[in-house]
């Protein structure tokens, strides 16, 4: 039986399987159409209210500070494209569809770090994909300038499957900054993502969501960083969703390194699960995972972290804290740590609190009003993990934090 | 000479406990004023009062600043207005240092008091957070000089303070002095009297009265003789 025929079986016996964590979802509620063309247009001839809302994700519209661009709405590429000089190293930006298509061995990097069949997301990612991007850097390549994708959902109603496969090949580095937006009121986004870092390679990956009250997300997502090799990992959430849940699971190999920072503001009714995994499953690999949710009105956010050694002389950090704005709100925070190393070091963090006030009163005598104050320290509690970030990806990082701590006005 | 601060009559409580017990102090434009008074007996509470702490309640009387009532005023209307604070004993603040002296506003204008109080090493973390307690009264009055008062109110910025903190923390203050501001200075063993260019009033509170208002010659004669000796007749 070919590969894609037992993907594709292993999926259809998973459509019906609910998530290990997070709210169920009745599929059958969105709608999935045909996957649309590959375009070659240039971002400017999109619709202003497009650009507008992909910019407030970080997405820089002009191109001038990028060297790639991949742009899906809904289910049609609108753009993918590379900087000549890259494109001649051998960097590639392309739909997925158009990779398993004209690379061969693309398929062996096909759900290969994620299995179609964990539930019924990566089924329906498998059973209707719908582009998403596949990213490759051939080795010893440096793409200093980040390469942007954009995932945007403008109809109202529809799930937008997509899987996305970002390889950075041996010793090379890549810098890619992502930003998934609607301008629809419903809808469902699944996005696959398989990150491979080979061998001392450097990945850094920024990812910031903005969707609506009654959007849900599915992302999954696992990265694979192999000896060496260092992995970076930014996800911020800036807007109120109806449902988000994931977990990506990170496994480091021999001596490799990951640092991965969500941040997190839930508002309205969101139900928030989110988290991630890292497994140390090599000699002297280490890794931080650092979680920050400001939770307001009577949303929900849960904090997962969980690190599992099995590797001697590895170290591991988690941390998470949660700042609640609300009396209705509601925050859980469940670290775990799982060594099957006696030579491994793992310790966690987690706290969740109200801001003090002591704290206020202090920034009032200074001058500032209660709205001032409480954005004051919304903005001071998130400030996490811009120190990691490359200094070509931090302004987006840094404009979507300051953008939470006006929307976390109390 | 303008009046700037009137304090009547004042009486405070706080947990239904008496605090203050009718407080009087008048503080015009440019002028030095030192609070002295032995522990408990009110001179923190005073400070926080005037600058509207709402665990404080006004029982009788009345604070005026400008010519305005300010008792029912919130903490940052009184900071709008021209008043600050130098926290005694600040609260952790999540906030970066450099990030709230910016928010501040006139960025740049105050780098050379980074130098001299010795804060550049702290810029980059989170108020008060693992400073010590010489940092910590050094952060509190760069805040303070930071946000241009016309009255500064400092509590004790010379309290646990090694001589060469002292020395820059005097030269701070001297700065503030030169701008035009007022100050109202608690110091409890008056360490830091002899750094500053001029003193012009001496309180001295003792059981949440005033006790004595006038020359500040009279430091010398309560630092040698004690409050107890000088002010069981008084009071």
């Amino acid at each position: 039986m070919s590969r894609f025929k037992s993907l594709r079986e292993r999926a259809l016996k998973a459509i019906e399987r609910p998530p290990e964590h997070g709210p169920d979802l009745d599929l059958s509620e969105y709608r999935i159409e045909e996957p649309g063309y590959v375009k070659e247009e240039k971002l400017s001839d999109l619709p202003s209210s497009v650009l507008e809302k992909a910019a407030s994700v970080g997405i820089d519209v002009e191109e001038s500070e990028v060297s790639g661009t991949y742009f899906q709405v809904d289910y049609e590429v609108v753009r993918r494209a590379v900087v000549e000089r890259l494109r001649k190293r051998g960097v590639v930006v392309m739909s997925i569809i158009e990779a398993l298509r004209k690379y061969d061995w693309v398929k062996d990097y096909y759900w290969r770090a994620v299995q179609v069949d964990t539930d019924k997301y990566t089924a329906v990612a498998e059973l209707y994909l719908r582009h998403g991007y596949f990213i490759y850097v051939p080795p010893v390549v440096k793409v200093e300038e980040p390469i942007q994708a954009c995932l945007f959902v403008s109809c109202n109603n529809i799930a937008q499957p997509v899987h996305n496969i970002i390889i950075v090949d041996e010793g090379s580095e890549l810098n890619l900054v992502t930003g998934c937006v609607t301008m629809a009121n419903k809808g469902l986004h699944v996005g696959v993502s398989e990150f491979y870092v080979k061998r001392n390679a450097k990945l850094t990956f920024t990812m910031i969501h903005g969707w609506a009250p009654r959007f849900d997300v599915r992302p999954r997502a696992a990265v694979i960083v192999e000896e060496g090799g260092t992995f970076i990992g930014y996800y911020v959430n800036l807007q109120n969703v109806k449902s988000l849940q994931a977990e990506p699971k990170i496994v480091l190999h021999r001596n490799s390194t990951s640092y991965y920072t969500n941040i997190i503001i839930g508002k309205g009714r969101s139900m928030i699960d989110i988290g991630a995994v890292l497994i140390f499953e090599g000699e002297g690999s280490r890794g931080e995972l650092t979680s920050r949710s400001i939770i307001d009105d009577e949303s929900t956010v849960i904090m997962r972290g969980t690190l599992m050694a099995k590797a001697p002389r590895v170290r591991g950090h988690l941390e998470c804290k949660g700042l609640l704005l609300s009396d209705k709100a509601r925050g859980e925070a469940i670290p775990v740590l799982n060594s099957l190393s006696k030579e491994a070091e793992l310790t966690h963090e987690a706290a969740l609190g109200r801001i003090s006030e002591e704290e206020l009163l202090y920034l009032m005598s200074r001058g500032f009003d209660e709205e001032e104050a409480t954005s004051l320290i919304v903005r001071g509690f998130i400030d996490v993990g811009i120190s990691n970030l490359p200094e070509k990806v931090r302004p987006s990082v840094i404009s979507a934090l300051d953008l939470i701590s006006k929307l976390a006005r109390g | 000479m303008k009046p700037l601060l009137e304090v009547k009559d004042l009486y405070v409580e706080a947990s239904g406990q008496v605090i203050l017990q009718g407080i009087n102090l008048g503080i015009n434009e440019h002028e030095v004023h030192v609070l002295m008074g032995p522990n408990g007996a009110g001179k923190s509470t005073l400070l926080r009062v005037i600058m509207g702490d709402p665990r404080y309640k006004i029982v009788r009387g009345t604070i005026k600043f400008k010519g305005k009532t300010i008792d029912s005023l919130k903490p940052y209307e009184r900071a709008r207005m021209g008043i600050a604070m130098a926290y005694q004993t600040p609260p952790k603040v999540s906030v970066k240092l450099s990030y709230l002296l910016n928010k501040l506003g006139n960025p740049g204008s105050d780098d050379h008091l980074i130098e001299l109080l010795n804060l550049k090493h702290l810029l980059d973390r989170n108020l008060h957070y693992g400073f010590s307690g010489g940092e910590a009264k050094r952060a509190e009055l760069l805040l303070t000089i930071k946000q241009r008062p016309e009255l500064a109110l400092l509590d004790e910025p010379d309290s646990g303070v090694d001589v060469d903190s002292l020395a820059v923390i005097g030269k701070a203050i001297n700065e503030l002095i030169e701008k035009g501001a007022s100050i109202l200075l608690v110091t409890h063993m008056g360490h830091i009297l002899k750094y500053l260019k001029r003193v012009d009033v001496l309180h001295v509170i003792v059981g949440g009265r005033m006790a004595y208002s006038g020359d500040p010659e009279f430091i010398d004669e309560i630092l040698s003789k004690g409050y107890e000796a000088l002010f069981n007749k008084v009071v």
